[in-house]
């Protein structure tokens, strides 16, 4: 069991003094990043990252805090859904159905407390799968060469564009945007200026970091200016109620937590997936499954904890690949991704083999956010509500300063401001136009790896392209990556979350 | 019609960035592929994905009112103009008036909005600077 043996390692690492201290607090921000809606885990997450690094906290520690962040958006998310009927991200849209009817009926506390019994569940279960999923994982990707890795990245950006979004060739335009954002600067292999413009800012390329923080924080301003006043929350009147659950509604839902946790997981260890589609399906499943007397969408407990448990499983689950072969599956995996590539750590096997201990100490830093989530949800909810009420007027112009803050801290030029100036501008016009921004991101991140995998791989064959499909595995990802482009085209649009399309349809944030 | 243009933008800019790309100058370093075929194949899926939006283009999205795309406009210079100040008068002034500006037009009166902008700015200053220890922009009085 070497896993297990692992993990105690980790467990040595992720219980310091100030390692413990990052989680709590990631936690608590992340609960309220979570809760707030329009900042959702990517851009919470994004807007983080800068300062991690500018504060010069080590590969491990930043790691934790972030991933907290991460965990802790996923438990926040469900508290405006529940009591506004607002979700505060993505993944939390699928509460709403239930958990506003329950809050409705006066049952707000118990809504709250059993969906974050759920998201415990969920996340715990997911961290387990996690645990084992992604050394087995690891042991086949040592098998890849640069022509394996050439066809995951594909892969990666096939799923993302087949699964998750609404249009295919936009999902393609707009990883192509990335991929062509990443080819800017010096080329790596023969040190040839690309797309510069004898420009010198430009040659070291456009930092991803500007690039993420422009898109996902910058753009939510402009999309909160244009919708000014409109939909302001009525939240004047909160009764909280009791926030437990009764031990006979936790014994009623059991058995959709179970299964939506393993439905999320799988969903999030699929790359492009995520935690909207994971409490998507859970929730459809269940209510398929268990919907026998028509209760579902007034305010069923099981329409809860389902999408809950769902969502915190995905969350998991997405870890797996990002972690195990350097490719993200969602949005936040992505944004956590440029934050290791920030710190100089490359995910992939071999950060199993060389890092152990920062892989190691951040799952064993997982378990232990989970406990204090819980902790912190149940217990501290009624302070998270209170902040749900900080007007947007006064949050989006500090959202926005501090990714300035943030991103000057980097490199203390004004034109790394502007360029995130304009990625805010085009984030926003991309998502007007209903152009899913995780390819651009994942295109970012990734297209100076896939562009050297393959230039590798055809210097390796010297030229002949068909060494990219001559290993069965090889063939087995293309063949993955082509059905998981084409099948939502041939299967129709079940996969896909129909409320989502109508509610978020515009700036939504991934998850 | 939304789409159309977004379309044609992408099939323009994909020739721009072909066009570029054939421009690059190899170096004496060679590997079989070189430098510029990977960004002529991005170039290509950019161009052949712009096709779909013109042919079938999503019903176009509500765009906003001109007013309210004076305010994102006016939003932009804003955040351009404390982007080049920044380094000039510091942290602590050009974030106090870029929020001020940001929370007045975000729906806040004038005076809430400046208070507002002084709150956040020694907010920012306090936490990033004094408690985490943060470089922040020094303006001539050092804040």
């Amino acid at each position: 069991m070497d896993a297990i043996n692992s993990l105690l390692d980790g467990f040595a690492v992720a219980l310091t003094l100030q390692n413990l201290g990052l989680a709590v607090i990631g936690c608590f921000l992340g609960t309220i990043i979570g809760a707030l809606p329009g900042l959702g885990p990517a851009n919470g997450v994004a807007i983080l990252i800068p300062l991690a690094f500018t504060l010069g906290l080590p590969a491990t520690p930043a790691l934790i805090l972030l991933t907290s962040v991460y965990y802790g958006a996923m438990y926040g998310g469900r508290i405006s859904s529940i009591l506004l009927n607002i979700p505060g991200d993505e993944p939390a849209l699928m509460t709403t159905l239930d958990g506003y009817p329950m809050a409705r009926k006066g049952q707000a506390g118990e809504a709250l407390a059993l969906s974050g019994i759920a998201s415990f569940v969920g996340a715990f279960i997911a961290t387990i799968g996690l645990v084992f999923l992604a050394p087995l994982l690891v042991k086949v990707a040592l098998l890849f060469g640069p022509a394996e890795y050439f066809a995951l990245y594909t892969l990666a950006f096939a799923t993302l564009g087949g699964v998750a979004s609404r249009n295919q060739a936009k999902a393609a335009i707009a990883a192509a945007i990335g991929l062509g954002i990443a080819m800017i600067g010096v080329d790596h292999q023969t040190g040839v200026p690309r797309f510069t413009f004898n420009d010198v800012y430009l040659y070291d390329g456009i930092h991803f970091l500007v690039a993420i923080v422009g898109l996902f924080a910058i753009s939510e301003v402009f999309l909160f200016l244009e919708h000014r006043g409109e939909g302001e929350a009525g939240a004047g009147r909160l009764t909280l109620g009791r926030v437990t659950a009764p031990l006979r509604m936790i014994r009623q839902t059991i058995g959709a937590m179970l299964r939506s946790t393993v439905l999320g997981f799988i969903a999030g260890v699929l790359p492009g997936a995520g935690a909207s589609l994971g409490s998507f399906i859970s929730y459809t499943f269940e209510k398929r499954l268990s919907d026998k007397d028509n209760t579902f969408g007034k305010g069923d407990p099981r329409g809860v904890a389902a999408p809950e448990a769902g969502n915190n499983a995905a969350a998991g689950g997405a870890l797996v690949p990002m972690l195990a072969l350097g490719v993200p599956g969602s949005g936040t995996t992505a944004v956590l991704l440029a934050m290791l590539l920030t710190l100089n750590v490359t995910p992939g096997p071999l950060l199993f083999q060389s890092n152990p201990d920062v892989v190691w100490g951040l799952i064993a830093a997982l378990f232990l956010a989970n406990v204090m989530l819980l902790l912190i949800n149940i217990p501290m909810v009624s302070l998270f509500v209170r902040v749900l009420l900080v007007p947007p007027r006064f949050l989006m112009p500090t959202v926005a300063m501090i990714s300035f803050v943030g991103i000057y801290g980097i490199s203390g030029s004004s034109f790394d401001l502007i360029v995130m100036i304009a990625f805010g501008v085009l984030g926003y016009l991309l998502r007007k136009l209903d152009v899913p921004l995780v390819p651009i991101i994942l295109g970012v991140l990734l297209g100076n790896e896939m562009e050297k995998n393959l230039r590798r791989a055809l210097t390796i064959s010297d030229g002949d392209w068909s060494i990219l499909w001559s290993s069965p595995l090889a063939i087995g990802l293309w063949t993955f990556a082509i059905v998981g482009f084409l099948a939502p085209l041939i299967v129709g649009r079940y996969l896909r979350p129909k409320i989502a399309d109508e509610e978020l349809g515009e700036g939504a944030d991934p998850d | 019609m939304s789409d159309r243009v977004f379309g044609v933008v992408c099939i323009l800019l994909a020739a721009f960035f072909i066009w570029q790309a054939t421009e690059i100058e190899t170096g004496f370093i060679v590997d079989p592929l070189g430098p510029s075929a990977f960004p002529i194949i991005v170039g290509v899926v950019l161009g052949v994905g712009g096709i779909y939006p013109i042919v079938r283009p999503d019903p176009a999205p509500d765009w906003p009112a001109p007013a309210r795309l004076l305010e994102i406009v006016f939003a932009v210079a804003v955040m351009i103009a404390y982007a080049m100040v920044l380094p000039r008068i510091g942290f602590v002034v050009a974030t106090a008036v870029a929020a001020g500006l940001l929370g007045w037009r975000l729906g806040s009166g004038p005076v809430a909005a400046a208070v507002g902008g002084v709150a956040i700015a020694v907010g920012i200053y306090v936490v990033f600077h004094l408690i985490l220890g943060l470089s922040l922009a020094r303006g001539p009085w050092g804040f």
